[in-house]
This record gives structure tokens, C-alpha cells and sequence, in this order.
């Protein structure tokens, strides 16, 4: 792969396109060890707290695997059902030639200087891998941690739901209390082959002098589902990302889901662009985001390039206490006979329905956090109800905050 | 017992009601008849506490406790609830989680309650989210069901509604106030009526709903002014024929 590290070395001071600019080389890319654990238990009961808090099940119960890596060292992966594989992506481009032709292959390495640090700097990320018509019973979790303070994490995923295949990925990305400062870019790309199923939940849990900077692209071929639902209730400095979805085969879904906190201090641009590239594709894009003092711009674009697809874009933004929501909805139809719509808002929770759940014996702050919750509660159809219940109780916990 | 003495109450620079008197005792229901804009709906909601209808003299009293400026849940909290006639809809709140909030904490049968209200399909769905005039008024009722206030305050219960749902939402209503007919081991009719502790104030304009539920007065009002107040039905053939300018005329 010296092709790929030229690339990266030739864009290693490519600004993104969007975004604060971050300076790099003010945190550390060194490696720090971390002991491999075999049993979740016996981590730390304070980075456990916060393994949870990103939706890690640390008695791996209800899962069909587990990845977790803290700051540059993997310390825990294993896949536990049969036609499932969990593999440290260093491991695996060492080991097999599948996971080399799907490395970089939808992400370009020199996109910006985030990719290609990420390409001279690679701290491992997970391979999950659902085999041809593997069905997955339980989510799989992965975790990627920050615990050691100034650090600069550079991950690589590769999730790939092979043909007829049903993969469900639970990602909680966390810091430890003791970490202040740090640095975030992992690298996703998401293969959802014919016929198969691909959920992918993610739940961020920064701290408030935290960047991160994802960088994903996915594609979804012919009769495909891709349910992306990302959650960012908590404090980060600065959150950028535009993750991308392309709909190759006929008939291929994709559909995202947002839920954003901005709190003081805070500032998040997160997008998300489909596009339709193949007859009867669909695509929706649903974002709820909530500010009392942070920034935050949702961007959404759908672009149709042939007859006969569907997307719609829906954007909703409340303001509790201060702070700025800029809505960006795009559509590009590209063809005769596509159908797109988008909806956007940006409101003030209403008097109304706050004195109309009064009148039914709520307190104000009662009625208010109810409303609030609901505001960000959306239905996703497709998807199992135990992640359901994971993204109901990330909302519940930081809802509670919020107010 | 609600007693109301010479309220006046303004909305934004408007009086809207003025030298309002009125006096319900338990177990009594009355009916409020009224033009358009006659003030009908700012009583109501006077009475439950709306902050933009501004009380600005006069006094409101129920259970002996002065509620003119308590806050809105905290008379829901003392036994007042209502029926609108076009609630808000709150995106993401199921039917079923609001009915669980009208019942306090209160273990309730939801799935029971939707049921004699037809209204089982509708838990699931986000409250009032694109319900039709007659969902709304069952969805209200079920909610009444689980929040079992003691003065009852109907906004045009009977508005929207088709034919076939009007006798189940007249009889629910009249249920709720404790005034539907029904058998009880070891109780006569009279005793049940005596018993009656529920408190009603129903604003009708068609008068369908008096088809279903007895009520002890009727009062009307004109101009932010209550004019007149008699036996309920006698109040709605003399409007039916004579109409309100008329019917006013007969000031008690």
C-alpha cells in the first residue's frame, strides 16, 4: 500500500472543506499501551460507568460481539456468533486480502488532512463482518475510548454486511473522566452487499475540549437496508462530519437518523448526503437537534440521479435557551420522475402544548422535559427493539440534562 | 364546590368577562350557552388557568381554596380537568404515555379505558396528531377517564362529532359526572343521586349534548356577561326560537 501513504503524505495539510480547522500537532499521536482484557467486568467501575453511558453492554449479554479499543491499543475483540467476525483492522489487513480490497475504497485517503492522518498515524478500529446469509441474533458493540489526556486517536472501520446477510453494530465513542483534551478521526466505511441488512447505531459521549472528526462513506447494493442512527447529546468542542451514502443497486434503503444536543460551547456541524443512483432507491434523512447554548449546523442532501427514486429530508431544530441552529436542507434531482421533499424547522417549544400537559396535573419543567423527550424521539422503522431501548435510554439519560 | 364572584378577566387589552358570578355545588352540572365570542371558552379556561386570560378583580374559590392566581397544574392537581375542543398536538408523545399522565402515578388500565372509547388504535399514535374532530373529543374523554378530576369543564363536546360517535360521547360524559342510570346492589337511583360529588360546566351551541346528560341549570352568556340562568332546557327552546337577544331579556 505505498501508493496509499503518498497519497496521505501528500495531503497531510489539506484543510477540510468544512469545519474549524484543527491543529493536529498539538496533541500527542503517540501510541499509549493498554493490557488486552478478557473479561469487561474487570475494567475500572468508573470507565465502565462511562462504557455504558455509550451503550457498551459490559456483561455482554445481549450481544453477538464485542470490540473495544482504548485511546491507540485494541483491549478487548471477539465475535461470539457463528458467521460473525470481529477483527482488529491491523490484524485483519495483515491476514486477509478481503479486508485490504475494502480498505480505502469509498473513502479517498487524501480527501483531507483528518484522512490522510489517519492513514500515517493508524491506531487500528474494528473489522465487523456479517458472512453471506449470517444473521446476526444480537447487536454487535464497539467502543472506541479516549482515556489518556492531549491524546489524538486515528482509527480505521470496515463494516461489511455480506450478501443476505443481518448485521446490527452498536458504537459508543467515550472518554474517560480523567481526559480533558483529545483528538478524534476514525475513518468508516460501510459495504452493505445485496440483499442485506446493515443497522449501525452511534452514540458520542465527548468531553467539552474534544475534536472529532469522522469521516464515513457507505454503499448499499441491490435490495439493501442501511440504517444509520447517530446520537450526540453531551458537551464536544467541535464535531464535523458529512457522512455519505451511495445507493448502487436497485431497490437499495438508506435511512439516518440524528439526535443532537448542542450545549454551551459546543459546536457540531453534522450532515449527511444520500445518493440515488439506481431505479426504485429510497432515502431519508430525519435530523432532531436541540441547542441551549451551542451551535450547531445540520446539513442534509439528497441528490437523485435516476427516475423513479424517493427521498425525503426532514431537519428540526429547537431552541431552549440561546444558541444557533442552521438548518441546511438540499435536494438535487438529476432525472425526470424523482420525487423529493424536505421538511425544516426551527422553533421554540410551544406555550401551548407546555399549558396543555399542565392542565393534566405536569409541572412546567415536568411538561417542558416531556416535550422535549418527545421532540426527540423518532420511530425507526427496521430496527431491532433492544437497540430501540439503547437509543430511548441514551435520550432518556441526556434529556435530563438538557433541562 | 366552585364559587366564582365578580370575576372580570381581560384578554390582552380586551375585557372579555365581566361581573361574573356563579356558584356550582357538588354534584351539580351545568350547561353554558353563549354566541360566538360571547366569552363561553375564556370562562373555561379562567377556570383552569390560562395565563393569558388576566383576572383583574374578582375571585375564584374551589374546595374552599382561593385559586385565582394558582398556577395551571396545580388546580389540575386539586381536582379540575377539561375537554378541549382543539388541543395541541405534541410530536413524539404517544396517546397512551399522556393518558398515563393525566392518571399522576396512578396505576390505570389504559388499554380498558381507550376500549370504551373505541380508541385502542390510537395509543400508539403521537396525541392529537392529525385526529379528526371526533378523535379529539374521545381522545379527551380517555384522557378525563384516567385524570378523574372533580369539576369537569367541556368545551363543545359534541362539535365535529358524527352521529354515530354523539350517544357514546354523551353518555361518557355523562358517566364521568356520576348522573348516567344504572343499577346498584343495595342502592336506590336517589341515594346514587344524592351521593354525586362530580362537578360539570358544559359549553354547548347545538344543544345535542342536553339529549344525553341531565343537567341542573343553564346559564347564558352575553357579552362577557352571564344573563341568565334557569332550567337548562327551557334556556334552549327559548334561544331555538327566539334567539340570544331575545333569551337575554329575561335577566333573573
Amino acid at each position: 500500500m505505498p501508493d496509499l501513504k503518498e497519497k496521505a503524505r501528500e495531503a497531510k495539510d489539506k484543510k477540510a472543506a468544512i469545519g474549524p480547522d484543527v491543529d493536529l500537532a498539538s496533541f500527542t499521536a503517540e501510541p499509549v499501551a493498554h493490557a488486552y482484557v478478557k473479561d469487561l467486568k474487570t475494567l475500572p467501575v468508573i470507565d465502565q460507568g462511562r462504557l455504558i453511558q455509550a451503550g457498551i453492554d459490559t456483561s455482554e449479554g445481549g450481544r453477538s460481539g464485542t470490540y473495544i479499543q482504548m485511546d491507540t491499543a485494541v483491549v478487548h475483540a471477539h465475535a461470539k456468533q457463528e458467521g460473525l467476525e470481529v477483527i482488529p483492522i491491523k490484524e485483519a489487513l495483515k491476514k486477509h486480502a478481503w479486508a485490504r480490497e475494502h480498505y480505502w475504497k469509498l473513502v479517498a485517503v487524501d480527501a483531507d488532512k483528518y484522512t490522510a492522518a489517519a492513514e500515517l498515524n493508524l491506531h487500528d478500529g474494528y473489522v465487523i463482518r456479517a458472512l453471506p446469509g449470517a444473521k446476526a441474533v444480537w447487536p454487535v458493540q464497539a467502543c472506541l475510548y479516549l482515556d489518556k489526556d492531549n491524546i489524538s486517536q486515528y482509527v480505521h472501520n470496515l463494516i461489511i454486511a455480506e450478501e443476505g446477510s443481518e448485521l446490527h453494530v452498536i458504537t459508543g465513542c467515550a472518554t474517560s473522566p480523567r481526559l480533558k483534551r483529545g483528538l478524534h478521526v476514525g475513518i468508516s466505511e460501510f459495504f452493505v452487499r445485496k440483499n442485506a441488512k446493515l443497522s449501525f447505531t452511534m452514540i458520542h459521549h465527548w468531553a467539552e475540549e474534544v475534536m472529532v472528526r469522522p469521516r464515513s462513506v457507505g454503499i448499499v447494493e441491490e435490495g439493501g437496508l442501511f440504517l444509520n442512527n447517530y446520537i450526540c447529546m453531551k458537551p464536544v468542542k467541535s464535531l464535523q462530519m458529512y457522512p455519505t451514502t451511495h445507493l448502487v443497486g436497485r431497490g437499495a434503503v438508506a435511512r439516518f437518523y440524528s439526535i443532537l444536543v448542542g450545549t454551551p460551547g459546543s459546536e457540531m456541524d453534522v450532515g449527511g448526503r444520500i445518493l440515488l443512483k439506481a431505479e426504485e432507491t429510497r432515502a431519508e434523512i430525519i435530523a432532531r437537534a436541540i441547542t441551549n447554548g451551542g451551535k450547531i449546523i445540520n446539513r442534509g442532501d439528497l441528490i437523485g440521479e435516476v427516475p423513479g427514486i424517493k427521498a425525503h429530508l426532514e431537519c428540526k431544530g429547537l431552541i431552549l435557551n440561546g444558541g444557533v441552529i442552521h438548518a441546511i436542507p438540499e435536494l438535487q434531482g438529476q432525472a425526470d420522475g424523482v420525487e423529493m421533499s424536505h421538511e425544516a424547522a426551527v422553533g421554540k417549544i410551544a406555550q401551548e402544548e407546555i399549558l396543555y400537559l399542565m392542565s393534566r396535573g405536569l409541572s412546567e419543567e415536568e411538561a417542558t422535559s416531556t416535550i422535549v423527550r418527545g421532540f426527540l424521539s423518532v420511530d425507526i422503522p427496521g430496527l431491532p427493539p433492544q437497540l430501540k431501548a439503547e437509543i430511548d435510554r441514551a435520550v432518556d439519560l441526556s434529556s435530563k440534562d438538557v433541562m | 364546590m366552585l364559587l366564582i364572584e365578580d370575576l372580570q378577566v381581560k384578554l390582552g387589552d380586551r375585557e372579555v368577562l365581566r361581573h361574573i358570578d356563579l356558584q356550582i355545588k357538588p354534584g351539580e352540572t351545568h350547561i353554558l350557552f353563549g354566541p360566538n365570542g360571547s366569552g363561553k371558552t375564556s370562562l373555561l379556561m379562567t377556570i383552569m388557568g390560562y395565563p393569558q386570560y388576566r383576572v383583574t378583580a374578582g375571585k375564584i374559590t374551589f374546595k374552599g381554596v382561593d385559586i385565582t392566581n394558582l398556577p395551571i397544574h396545580e388546580r389540575a392537581r386539586l381536582g379540575i380537568g377539561m375537554s378541549y375542543q382543539r388541543p395541541p398536538t405534541v410530536n413524539g408523545l404517544k396517546t397512551r404515555q399522556m393518558v398515563q399522565i393525566c392518571a399522576g402515578g396512578r396505576d390505570v388500565d389504559v388499554e380498558g379505558m381507550a376500549a370504551t372509547m373505541n380508541f385502542q388504535d390510537f395509543l400508539e399514535r403521537d396525541i392529537n396528531a392529525g385526529f379528526s374532530g371526533g378523535e379529539i373529543k374521545r381522545s379527551e374523554l380517555v384522557q378525563l377517564m384516567a385524570q378523574q378530576p372533580d369539576l369537569l369543564l367541556f368545551d363543545e363536546p359534541e362539535s365535529g362529532v358524527d352521529l354515530e360517535n354523539i350517544s357514546l360521547i354523551g353518555t361518557t360524559i355523562s358517566r364521568l359526572l356520576q348522573r348516567d342510570i344504572h343499577p346498584e346492589p343495595g342502592k336506590s337511583q336517589l341515594q346514587r343521586k344524592k351521593e354525586r360529588t362530580k362537578m360539570g360546566l358544559i359549553i354547548t351551541h347545538t344543544g345535542f349534548i342536553l339529549d344525553y346528560v341531565t343537567a341542573d341549570k343553564g346559564q347564558v352568556l352575553f357579552n362577557g356577561v352571564l344573563s341568565c340562568s334557569n332550567n337548562p332546557t327551557d334556556i334552549f327552546l327559548c334561544i331555538k326560537e327566539m334567539g340570544y337577544e331575545e333569551c337575554v331579556k329575561c335577566q333573573i
